[in-house]
């Protein structure tokens, strides 16, 4: 061979496109893709189901009557009051009910008749009109005690009130609600990223189960670099992950287009009217990209880690439940960050690397400052870096190891590790 | 700092050892070097000094029980593991991953991709050295075909039992057709006929000026494939060097049966005999063995057998290694090797 032939090992992104090329092929053409084009579908059913499930039970359980026991007429009265109301409030109104037309003389104790606890009757109206005695829950009465008011002063009046019409005039939006769809992008946008990044994060991590159960790991150890592994690891699975998305973004444009899905109500909201990011639409969708990415490279980089420094499979799964559970909270607190702009919470959410990707996304749908999105995806870039370079050489320091181990100490962490089942590879 | 002064194989002179074998060695340069490797995995010392002189073009063992070190020596000179003293030259770099495409390497635990082809298992193999992924896949069937599997090559890893992977990722190990070979217990796992194709296999690569390295626990193979070896124990390497020099330090033995059991002539055997049976066993005198029959046959010993016969070198492993290491190898692979 010449001195003209390549002798040394292949460069860092040479070698990472050799392992990303062959995850890649592997993933695209396994059955774990199918689910994992499926895997939104998961969350958007059984949050759906769980909606409609607790609405169907806050209804069932939260349709309280308020009844009315007062002379006959006056029981007339405050139920035709109360259906003449309903047209212009609805929903604000509680629903009235007649208990019981009182002779005259006859007394009734409304405690009683809610100590009874029959039927759906969660307040009780007595006395007259003028006069009318409202015995509820404190916190029912305080609920209703305004609308009742309103009633009794409908039923007293001879005629109906002639309530002035009130012309409208829409507006798209307001201050207020600028802001508030603002925010509503920002938490839609950190909970679809955080979802995704589960779902590549924990297939990165099965990648890497893959070759320490096939104990192809050394080979590739001996041939390229750790760190080529690992970032060939996370293109390939950014890679399945950008096809899944174009499949998916196929499949709702073939919706709309042969389908004829109204794009207007699709997902329940209308979409001409989505309130625009801080930075803008077509910023908010690059950056959405770039913090995607950034988010999905700092935490596949960890489980990676965590991946490759466990000694065997069933560590792996062991430790993997922590820091899914140390995933959420993340995501939490960048969305508890939404409520303290400029505030200690956001800019700690913006400086821990775990959570920046999030925060700045946040920070970009709400806000309409653009330079510092340029520190933080450095600063996160950064982490990136030495992440993956930690990653690596923990690997070599800890898993390459032959021969007689020393007698490990035995912490509380170590022995929970350890009690799991023999490894199965 | 330890630091290499030599570039040719220089063994120390033996007596034993031929003139033609010394100059052939002399005009050798060295694939691999060593000099003082120690490793230790949390304060455990797992190599302890280890120095290495491999011939370019050799086949050249690595002895020893489990544990004694063979795979951390192999993976400081692959460049998996980093070395915590000492220094290696490897095909005349001294950070191997400079010459990474040129070197092979099967470690002792094997693994393949399940899911992949067996053409193009070997094609990934060839990528990770640099081997552009198609010429791999070409190569990858004509290796199959040459070592009677083509017939294998469309099929998944999963499909092929446990000797035809291995025998995949050996092929994988070669594709890119590598200066030096390094493969840790290749025998490992193999039936007596996988053995012998592997045998013939490493024969052909040394034939062609490839250098072959590889451990083994099994004596047989490197008494059969080797002229250089390297006997470790406990971390160290108390000998390296030529097969033949290992033999030659211990006397031939001399097997001798006898008629009488007893009489003048047991005078003449030397004091370190032992009777075992029907049979004494000694070495062979520094004087020869002309004037020990004199002395049998005007002994009247009654001479019924007597054989002379040249240390084998499991008694050589035995001779330096220790017998506790000599009886780790055993008790690991008492039947392996045996064709």
């Amino acid at each position: 061979m010449t001195d003209a032939v390549p002798k040394s090992r292949l460069p860092l992104w040479q070698a990472a496109w050799v392992i990303a090329r062959r995850d890649f092929v592997s993933i695209l053409f396994s059955r774990y893709f199918i689910f994992f084009l499926l895997g939104p579908l998961f969350p958007l059913v059984v949050g759906t189901l769980a909606a409609g499930i607790g609405q169907r039970v806050q209804d069932a359980t939260t349709q309280n009557d308020v009844a009315v026991a007062m002379a006959p007429a006056d029981v007339d009265a405050m139920l035709r009051a109360h259906d003449e109301l309903v047209p212009m409030l609805g929903p604000n109104l509680p629903h009235l009910v007649a208990l019981k037309r009182l002779s005259p003389g006859e007394t009734f104790d409304p405690k009683a008749a809610l100590s009874g606890r029959k039927g759906d009757i969660a307040a009780v109206v007595t006395g007259t009109p003028a006069h009318p005695v409202l015995t509820a829950t404190a916190e029912r009465a305080g609920q209703w005690q305004g609308a009742i008011a309103l009633i009794a002063a409908n039923a007293m009046a001879k005629t109906n009130p002639a309530y002035p019409v009130v012309e409208t005039a829409s507006v798209t939006t307001s201050g207020a609600s600028e802001r508030v769809g603002r925010v509503h992008t920002a938490q839609a946008s950190l909970t679809l990223m955080f979802i995704v990044t589960v779902f590549l994060t924990g297939m990165v991590m099965s990648t890497l189960i893959e070759e320490k159960a096939n104990k192809i790991i050394e080979i590739l150890a001996a041939a390229i670099p750790m760190d080529a592994v690992f970032f060939g690891k996370l293109f390939a699975m950014f890679l399945v992950s950008m096809v899944g998305i174009a499949v998916w973004v196929t499949a709702i444009a073939g919706l709309i287009g042969f389908a004829g899905l109204n794009p207007t109500v699709l997902g329940g909201f209308d979409v001409h009217n989505l309130p625009t990011p801080g930075v803008g639409w077509p910023l908010y969708l690059g950056l959405a990209v770039v913090y995607f990415t950034m988010n999905y490279l700092i935490i596949g980089s960890v489980f990676l880690t965590i991946g490759s420094i466990a000694a065997t499979v069933r560590e792996v799964q062991t430790l993997s439940m922590p820091a899914t559970m140390a995933q959420i909270v993340v995501f939490f607190v960048a969305t508890l960050a939404l409520a303290d702009p400029g505030g200690p919470m956001e800019l700690a959410a913006i400086a821990f690397p775990l959570s920046s990707p999030y925060a700045m996304l946040a920070r970009a749908a709400v806000q309409e400052s653009l330079w510092p999105h340029l520190p933080a995806i450095g600063w996160q870039a950064l982490w990136v870096v030495l992440f993956i370079r930690g990653g690596a050489s923990l690997f070599r320091k800890r898993v390459m190891k032959s021969g007689p181990q020393p007698a490990k100490r035995k912490g509380p962490f170590r022995r929970a590790v350890a009690q799991g089942a023999p490894d199965p590879v | 700092m330890l630091a290499f002064t030599r570039a040719v194989y220089r063994r120390p002179v033996d007596a034993a050892l031929g003139q033609a074998e010394i100059n052939r060695n002399l005009a050798r340069p060295l694939a691999v070097e060593a000099r003082g490797l120690v490793k230790r995995f949390d304060g455990t010392l797992a190599v302890a000094g280890i120095d290495l002189e491999v011939p370019e073009g050799a086949i050249y063992g690595v002895l020893g029980p489990n544990g004694a070190g063979k795979t951390t020596t192999l993976r400081m000179l692959l460049g998996i593991i980093e070395p915590d003293e000492g220094v290696r030259r490897v095909l005349g770099h001294e950070r191997p991953q400079d010459v990474a495409r040129l070197i092979g390497y099967l470690p002792e635990e094997r693994g393949l991709y399940p899911s992949m082809k067996a053409y193009e298992a070997i094609a990934f193999m060839g990528a990770l050295r640099g081997l552009p992924l198609e010429e791999g896949r070409e190569r990858g069937r004509a290796l199959l075909e040459a070592q009677d599997l083509g017939y294998a090559a469309q099929r998944h890893i999963r499909q092929l039992s446990k000797g035809m992977a291995q025998q995949v990722q050996l092929l994988g190990t070669l594709v890119h057709e590598p200066k030096l070979v390094i493969l840790d217990e290749p025998f490992a796992g193999l039936d007596a006929i996988n053995q012998g194709k592997l045998e013939q296999l490493i024969r052909a690569l040394a034939a062609k000026g490839t250098t072959v390295i590889f451990s083994t626990h099994v004596i047989a193979h490197a008494e059969r494939l080797c002229e250089n070896v390297a006997i470790i124990a406990g971390g160290k390497v108390p000998y390296a060097g030529s097969v033949e020099v290992a033999r030659d330090r211990i006397p031939p033995q001399v097997r001798l049966e006898t008629r009488e059991g007893d009489g003048p002539w047991r005078a003449a055997l030397p004091a370190d005999a032992r009777h075992e049976g029907a049979f004494w066993y000694f070495p062979l005198p520094e004087s020869g063995i002309e004037p020990l029959l004199r002395a049998l046959i005007e002994g009247e010993a009654g001479i019924l057998s007597l054989s002379i016969e040249r240390a084998g070198l499991h008694d050589a492993f035995v001779a330096i290694a220790g017998t506790a290491a000599a009886r780790a190898l055993e008790q690991e692979s008492p039947v392996e090797g045996q064709r």
